[in-house]
C-alpha cells in the first residue's frame, strides 16, 4: 500500500464509451487503477458492467475513449494499438481473467494439472517435472488436493472448478486480474470459502483486480474502491465502505437498502 | 501548545434520503476542533447527536458535506474531506486508527490474524505484529483457545475486545474510539483505560465516544458537547 502510493496507475480508463447501434452499452467511464488496488464494479443486470469489463480487457473496442495499460517495461500503452504478440503476452501472463462460469475459463477436456501447466508453458516453461511441481503447489494453494491433479475438471464440483480457474490464472504471477461475477452460481458456503481465498491471494500477491459483481457483500469483502453503474454510466464512485455506508445517489441508496439481512 | 495533529474546520454533515422523497436529515454543522498530540478529546451529547458520524467522517467512512478535516501525515497536511480514495486508504494504514462499535467479521479469518492485519498494514514485520497481537489479546483477557478461531461465533464482548486489539496494535498518530468499552465488564474496561492512557503518554491524538461516566472522567483531556454544533433542519 505505502510503496504503491508513488507508483503510476497500472490501468487508466478515459471516457470509455460503447454504443451497440443506437443503444448505449457504456458511456464516459473513467478511472485509474493502481498496483495492488481492487476495484469493484457493481450494478444490476444490463447496467453495462460486463460491457465495461470487456472494454477494459481489450475484448471489445470502444466507440470512443481509450484504455491505457502500463506494461512491464514501464511504458504506458493504449491497449487497442498493441500488436497481436503483445496482446497475447498480456492475456497469457500479465493479466488473468476469471469467468463466472469456470467452463469458459478452463479447458474441460484436459487434466487439472494441464490446465495450470498450460499457462506456464505459454511463458516458456519446458521442464515437465518443474511444471508439475508448480501446478501441484498452486492446486494446494487454492485448497485442491494435489492427488486430484490428473483428473479432468469435469470430475470437479462447481466450487473446485472455480478455484482451479483461479489457480490457472494466477500461476503466471499476473499484475491485473479481471473477475466477472466470480462467485455467481455457487452455494453460499462455497462462496465464502472462495471469497476468503481470493481475498488472501490478492493481498499476498499484491494484485490489482477489477471485480464485476451484483453482490454488494462481495464488493465489501474484496474491494478497496467501488464504481456503481446504472444505464451504462458510472453514477457513483469512492471508497467501498464509504459508498456502501453513506451512499449519495438515489440508485445506490436503493441498491444498499435492498440487501436482505440474514 | 504543539500544533494539532487533527483539525476539524467548519465540518458539516446531513443525510439526504432519496427513498423517502428526498428527506434531509441534518446531523452536524460548523464543527471546528483541534486535537493535539497526547490529548484525548471526548465527544459528548445524547444518542443521535452525531458523535459517531463525526468519527466516521474523520476516518473517511462518511462523506463531509462541507468544511475540512486536516490531518498531519508525516510532513504533509491532508484534508480527508477532499482527498482521493487512495490517499484515505493510505492514511488508514499509517496515520488514523479506528475502533468501531462492532467488529466486522470476515469468514474463516482467525482472531489473531484479524488483529495482526492492522499491524502489517501499518508497516510492522510479521513477527512484531504477531508478538503485539498476542500481548494485546492476553491483556484484554481474550482466552488463548479462541485466538486461532474466526470471531464469528464469539460473544459480543469477545468480538469487541478483538476489535480493540486491532485498533490499538499499530502506532497510529491519531486514534478514533467509538464506544470501545460499551459491552465490557469492569475488569476489561480497566484494561482499555490503561491502553488509552499508554497511547496518550506516547503522544497519540485521540478522539473518543464513551458512555460510562467513570471511563470518560478518567481518560478525557476535555469534553466537547456535539449538540453545540447541531444542524438545523433545512
Amino acid at each position: 500500500m505505502t510503496n504503491a502510493m508513488t507508483d503510476a496507475p497500472l490501468l487508466t480508463a478515459e471516457a470509455v464509451t460503447k454504443f451497440y447501434g443506437a443503444r448505449i452499452g457504456c458511456r464516459d467511464v473513467g478511472f485509474e487503477l493502481y498496483p495492488g488496488e481492487v476495484l469493484a464494479v457493481v450494478g444490476e443486470s444490463g447496467s453495462g458492467k460486463s460491457t465495461l469489463l470487456k472494454l477494459l480487457s481489450g475484448q471489445l473496442a470502444p466507440s470512443d475513449g481509450r484504455v491505457l495499460y502500463r506494461m512491464r517495461d514501464g511504458v504506458t500503452r493504449d491497449i487497442l494499438t498493441l500488436s497481436e504478440a503483445e496482446r497475447r503476452f498480456l492475456f497469457r501472463t500479465d493479466w488473468g481473467f476469471v469467468h463466472q462460469h469456470a467452463e469458459q475459463g478452463l479447458r474441460m477436456g484436459v487434466s487439472a494439472g494441464a490446465n495450470v501447466g498450460e499457462r506456464l508453458m505459454a511463458v516458456g516453461w519446458r521442464h515437465y517435472g518443474k511444471i508439475r511441481t508448480e501446478a501441484e503447489t498452486w492446486l494446494e494453494r487454492v485448497e485442491i488436493d494435489a492427488g486430484r491433479i490428473d483428473e479432468r475438471p469435469t470430475a470437479y464440483s462447481g466450487g473446485m472448478r472455480q478455484r482451479l480457474q483461479i489457480a490457472r490464472n494466477l500461476v503466471t504471477a499476473p499484475r491485473l486480474v479481471f473477475m466477472d461475477e466470480p462467485t455467481g452460481g455457487l452455494d453460499v458456503s462455497v462462496q465464502a470459502r472462495l471469497l476468503d481465498l481470493v481475498r488472501g491471494l490478492v493481498a499476498d500477491l499484491g494484485l490489482a483486480a477489477i471485480v464485476v459483481t451484483h453482490d454488494l457483500a462481495v464488493a465489501r469483502l474484496l474491494s478497496h474502491r467501488i464504481l456503481v453503474m446504472k444505464d451504462g454510466r458510472a453514477i457513483e464512485t469512492g471508497l467501498t465502505d464509504q459508498v456502501l455506508d453513506d451512499p449519495r445517489e438515489p440508485y445506490t441508496q436503493l441498491l444498499v437498502s435492498s440487501i436482505l439481512q440474514p | 501548545m504543539t500544533a494539532p495533529l487533527l483539525a476539524l474546520d467548519s465540518l458539516a454533515k446531513s443525510f439526504t434520503m432519496h427513498l423517502q422523497g428526498g428527506l434531509v436529515i441534518p446531523v452536524v454543522a460548523g464543527i471546528s476542533l483541534d486535537v493535539a498530540a497526547g490529548e484525548c478529546v471526548v465527544l459528548g451529547g445524547p444518542s443521535g447527536a452525531g458523535k459517531s458520524s463525526v468519527l466516521k467522517m474523520i476516518y473517511g467512512n462518511y462523506r463531509a458535506d462541507g468544511g475540512a478535516i486536516r490531518v498531519i501525515d508525516r510532513n504533509e497536511t491532508v484534508d480527508v474531506a477532499t482527498a482521493a480514495p487512495r490517499r484515505v486508504m493510505a492514511l488508514r494504514c499509517t496515520t488514523i486508527g479506528y475502533v468501531s462499535q462492532f467488529l466486522r467479521v470476515i469468514p474463516r479469518v482467525p482472531a489473531l490474524a484479524v488483529v495482526e492485519e492492522a499491524a502489517t498494514a501499518f508497516g510492522l514485520g510479521r513477527e512484531e505484529a504477531q508478538a503485539r497481537a498476542r500481548r494485546l489479546l492476553a491483556l484484554l483477557n481474550v482466552p488463548e483457545r479462541l485466538w486461532s478461531l474466526p470471531p464469528a461465533t464469539f460473544s459480543g464482548g469477545e468480538q469487541q475486545r478483538v476489535n480493540i486489539a486491532r485498533g490499538f496494535i499499530a502506532d497510529h498518530p491519531i486514534l478514533l474510539l467509538d464506544e470501545p468499552t460499551a459491552s465490557l465488564d469492569a475488569k476489561n474496561r480497566a484494561a482499555v483505560v490503561e491502553l488509552i492512557e499508554a497511547k496518550k503518554a506516547a503522544g497519540t491524538a485521540i478522539v473518543g465516544i464513551f458512555h460510562d461516566d467513570d471511563v470518560r472522567e478518567r481518560v478525557a483531556t476535555r469534553i466537547v458537547d456535539v449538540t453545540r454544533f447541531a444542524a438545523s433542519a433545512a
